[in-house]
């Protein structure tokens, strides 16, 4: 699972949660893997992108690296800026590991990079 | 087809000496192609000694048709039982109108055939499915002469396969009922097959005994319980998520299957904030079909719509008794023949005793 994924999905839907964002990360196998840069693509991602969340979830797997607190104005231009983007969002994968709901503390596995996000009939 | 390789010894080549090219003629790296054709008709054993027809132009772009046989699914590493073939594939992704660096999401995604199809007009694709073992590529192998899944068969395979992987995010495995998305994340498509019923079950989790709860030992190793998704309710579901988790000029692509008699345009599903722009139909048998449906965005929904879509008539137990119908009037049909059979034999063995 990519940061990106992460920073898009929350645990809302589950019965008594009123925000469920972000969802805390717990890794256990962390990859990264190159992958082309697209500074279209990633100018379009940013503004979907909940920057703080990105951040912090981040570090809290220990790839931080040197990703600026905050998106930068004029970002599309910044090619600087966009490659690090880049390598947050869509370089590192985790392969193993869990999601935790910040309010219940429900865990979701993730497995061979493969988050499952399936609740049990007791909890929809 | 005959191809033309000593063109320019022919005299047809010095025809065209009118045509206003003044440069060198460089045959390696053109910047124009200029094709001449002739044609013969169909019958090669026997051309006539002049064509029918002859034709000229300036070519301007290739097709894309080769794509059918590069994106084949007989050489393709992951397949499912219900795998959409390239051509659609490729039709869907077209009708989404995916270009590069578009977001794109299938939220029934199973075997992820119409992600390859996104990842080639460049859109970077998401996939969601609340199959485990589809998605981690440990179902029951569809094709027929393999036993046993290979160990790496999943849907990021498949994008390496194409070297497409630059394209893949993400799977999850996801009820399509409780989605996990964050409410302001929007998609720049939407392209999907959902489950008819049929050949892939329409399941969610859910289960119809009340006050029912998991014991704490049995937990970790949990299968969750599925209950029938009313295919009425999931196509709601799926145009109120598109009203939602599409930008505005977005595209909901997807399949709706429908008893043919009882079709009528009315009865497609529909929603205040989406707009039907193209709908046409995949002649399934004498009694089905599937229409190929393609909705854009057209506002934004406020409370009262978010999940209001009309309900639609449920092909799913019609489907059934129909099938059930021919299978019964073939059966009658059967035995009627056995029956004139027996009295022929009948006959023949009193002929023969008379």
């Amino acid at each position: 699972m990519k940061l990106i994924t992460h920073n898009m999905l929350t645990s809302k839907c589950m019965k008594g949660v009123t925000v469920g964002y972000p969802l805390k990360i717990q890794a256990v196998d962390v990859k990264t893997t190159e992958v082309d840069f697209n500074p279209e693509f990633i100018s379009r991602l940013i503004p979907k992108v909940d920057w703080n969340v990105l951040c912090s979830a981040a570090e809290s797997i220990g790839y931080l690296e040197d990703l600026p607190k905050e998106v930068t104005e004029n970002y599309e231009n910044n090619v600087d800026f966009l490659k690090k983007a880049h390598r947050v969002l869509l370089e590192i994968d985790i392969i193993n590991g869990e999601l935790i709901c910040p309010e219940t503390g429900r865990k979701f596995p993730i497995n061979n990079g493969i988050p499952n996000m399936l609740l049990n009939e007791d909890e929809v | 087809m005959r191809f033309l390789e000593v063109f320019f010894m022919d005299d047809t080549f010095q025809t065209f000496s009118y045509l206003p090219f003044k440069g060198t003629v460089n045959l390696n790296n053109p910047d124009t192609h200029l094709l001449y054709l002739e044609y013969y008709g169909i019958d090669s054993n026997d051309p006539p000694s002049e064509p029918y027809y002859v034709f000229f132009g300036r070519w301007i772009t290739s097709g894309f048709r080769q794509l059918i046989r590069e994106l084949s699914l007989k050489t393709r590493k992951f397949i499912g039982n219900t795998s959409m073939d390239p051509q659609l594939s490729l039709l869907m992704a077209n009708q989404a109108q995916v270009k590069l660096g578009d977001l794109v999401l299938d939220p029934f995604v199973g075997s992820g055939s119409l992600l390859v199809a996104v990842a080639y007009f460049g859109g970077y694709v998401v996939g969601s499915d609340i199959d485990y073992l589809m998605l981690h590529g440990k179902s029951r192998p569809s094709r027929i002469k393999q036993k046993k899944r290979e160990e790496n068969e999943s849907i990021k395979a498949n994008m390496e396969q194409y070297s497409l992987q630059d394209k893949y995010i993400d799977v999850l495995i996801n009820d399509f009922a409780t989605s996990f998305w964050r409410d302001d994340i929007k998609f720049d498509s939407i392209i999907t097959d959902p489950p008819y019923g049929i050949r892939e079950a329409t399941e969610k989790v859910g289960i119809h005994k009340e006050n029912y709860s998991i014991s704490e030992k049995h937990l970790s190793t949990h299968i969750p319980a599925k209950i029938q998704y009313e295919f009425s309710e999931l196509y709601q579901d799926l145009l109120a998520f598109s009203a939602k988790h599409l930008r505005i000029g977005g595209r909901l692509v997807c399949w709706f299957p429908v008893f043919r008699e009882d079709y009528s345009e009315e009865g497609l599903p529909t929603h205040e904030c989406v707009k039907l722009v193209s709908n046409s139909e995949q002649v399934l048998s004498k009694y089905t079909s599937r229409r190929l449906l393609t909705y854009e965005k057209i506002c934004e929904p406020n409370e009262e719509n978010l999940n209001s879509a009309n309900t639609i008539a449920n092909f799913r137990n019609k489907y059934y008794k129909a099938r059930d119908e021919n299978r019964r009037e073939r059966r009658v049909k059967e035995a009627n023949i056995r029956e004139k059979n027996r009295l022929e034999a009948l006959q023949r063995q009193t002929k023969l005793s008379n």
